[in-house]
């Protein structure tokens, strides 16, 4: 599974993690995801797809083996850089939206990376753009709804124009109609993007393929469609369909 | 606290007053400030002319006299130990409507609530013309440490996001069947503020990662110019300069 030409998006071999208190919670991880691919990392709770997220940007840094974003690795001295190019997306938009505004929100990573002035404010109008929220620009975020408090968030790490996206649990807490419409926006995103995501549904909608993490390995690796698909595979990682789904439907 | 789109305090508007840049207007209250503490309480004409420099900002930022008024209610503590003052004051006493009243406390007394008030009538015009934000946006150009800034904006922006926290964790206890009669009551409100306390510090740690994630290094990156020209000095100093003019005359003339 390896890139032609440009390196891949991202790149994690071997990576084990151990908390603080001796909890394992990575037994040695590999994937690779290519440069445009839409990826979903499937798992239960508890499962270390937090864990893992925290990784990809250099919050938690490996017990072992190694991180590379577009072939950058995750070191001390690169971590800016990282950051960068790694947009991570929180589960509580209400975590990830901390300014007094939504430009001054969105404007904080481009702002930390250095960029100032017209290319500042030309940024935080096109990620708000890209997620169709442009006319909440002067609004505090606390006086938004869930949705729109999501889309912002997107728009947060847009604003740095990403390598890859990780999304942890995009559609958490979404009603149908704005779960849609964050489905819409990520599908015209031409960026790499990695969703951690239990809501198999949404996991097949959006990406071709996905990963099934399970007790701190990857368990598989394929197409969504064949995954779902197996029933005995999704039992055995405590992953499931919602009612009324039914697995010939997925096979066409 | 989030009823409407704006701080309670706030009157949008786009007078002179509001569109003074914030640090200069900081400066002008603390200087008036100043200026009405430095006046000697005899001089009753004096605190008649501060009264009259705010009624005229009041009218140029047209903030409604009863939204000052009803605001100043915080004021009432003061109120209450300056009336106190001359009951229980010493000194030569004089007669007032049946009562026998101390004279110094009297001074002591009106000196309190005159200065008190114009301060409070002061804050409240800033607070009226100012967003909070912008203020700390001003503070922050003034050097105050950066790190106290940054606590007064979060506390900004998560104050109703911990409200609703409380209002949620309150319906909670009362869905099933919690009423708060007396003190025995008491341990239960206290778990309550102190699962309160986790929750907020656990968002605060989530926070920090995700302020960590957009590459945060310790400082807010400042994205807006607010610096003040010398003709916004020059406007937001001409409140201080006159009450700080009546002061010192108000020590010359005898």
């Amino acid at each position: 599974m390896t890139g032609t030409g440009a390196p891949p998006s991202l790149r994690v071999s071997r990576l084990a993690y151990a908390y603080p208190d001796g909890t394992q919670a990575l037994f040695g991880v590999d994937l690779t995801i290519r440069r445009g691919e839409r990826v979903a990392l499937l798992g239960p709770n508890g499962a270390g797809k937090t864990t893992l997220v925290m990784h990809l940007n250099g919050i938690l840094t490996a017990g072992h083996g190694t991180v590379e974003v577009a072939g950058l690795p995750v070191r001390k001295d690169t971590l800016l850089e990282i950051r960068r190019r790694v947009g991570l997306v929180f589960q509580d938009p209400d975590d990830q939206l901390f300014m007094p505004t939504v430009r001054d929100d969105v404007a904080f990573g481009p702002a930390n990376l250095g960029v100032r002035g017209d290319e500042l404010d030309r940024r935080v109008r096109d990620a708000l753009t890209r997620v169709g929220m442009l006319d909440v620009i002067d609004r505090p975020p606390h006086h938004l709804s869930f949705g729109q408090r999501r889309r912002v968030a997107v728009a947060t790490v847009l604003a740095m124009e990403p390598e890859i996206l990780v999304l942890d649990e995009p559609s958490s807490n979404l009603d149908p109609a704005s779960r849609r419409e964050l489905a819409d926006i990520l599908k015209n995103l031409d960026v790499t993007v990695l969703m951690v995501t239990h809501d198999l549904p949404y996991a097949l909608e959006l990406c071709e393929r996905s990963l099934i993490l399970s007790d701190g390995v990857i368990a598989a690796d394929g197409p969504t469609r064949s995954l779902l698909a197996d029933a005995d595979l999704l039992a055995a990682h405590r992953l499931e369909l919602p009612y009324g789904f039914a697995v010939p439907a997925l096979q066409q | 606290m989030s009823a409407g789109h704006h701080h309670r305090l706030y009157l949008p508007g786009d007078t002179p007053v509001h569109l003074l840049p914030p640090q200069c207007k900081l400066v002008a209250v603390a200087a008036f400030a100043v200026a009405v503490v430095a006046t000697p309480r005899e001089r009753l004409w004096a605190f008649a002319v501060h009264a009259l420099l705010l009624t005229v900002v009041a009218a140029v930022a047209r903030v409604p006299a009863g939204f000052i008024l009803r605001r100043m209610v915080i004021e009432v503590p003061f109120v209450l130990f300056a009336v106190a003052i001359p009951i229980i004051g010493t000194g030569a006493r004089t007669e007032v409507l049946g009562m026998s009243l101390s004279v110094p406390g009297m001074w002591a007394a009106w000196n309190i609530l005159a200065k008190a008030s114009l301060g409070v009538v002061a804050s409240i015009l800033l607070a009226a013309t100012t967003e909070p934000r912008a203020m700390l946006l001003g503070a922050e150009r003034l050097r105050l440490p950066p790190l106290l800034v940054q606590i007064a904006s979060f506390m900004l922006r998560y104050m109703d996001v911990i409200l609703d926290q409380m209002r949620r964790m309150r319906v909670a206890r009362e869905s099933r069947a919690f009423v708060a009669r007396d003190l025995r009551q008491a341990p239960v409100l206290a778990r309550s503020a102190g699962a309160l306390f986790i929750r907020s510090y656990e968002r605060g740690e989530r926070v920090h990662l995700a302020m960590l994630s957009r590459g945060y290094t310790g400082e807010m990156p400042i994205t807006r110019d607010l610096s003040a020209s010398g003709r916004d000095w020059g406007m937001a100093a001409v409140l201080p300069c006159l009450a700080a003019a009546t002061a010192v005359l108000s020590w010359s003339l005898t």
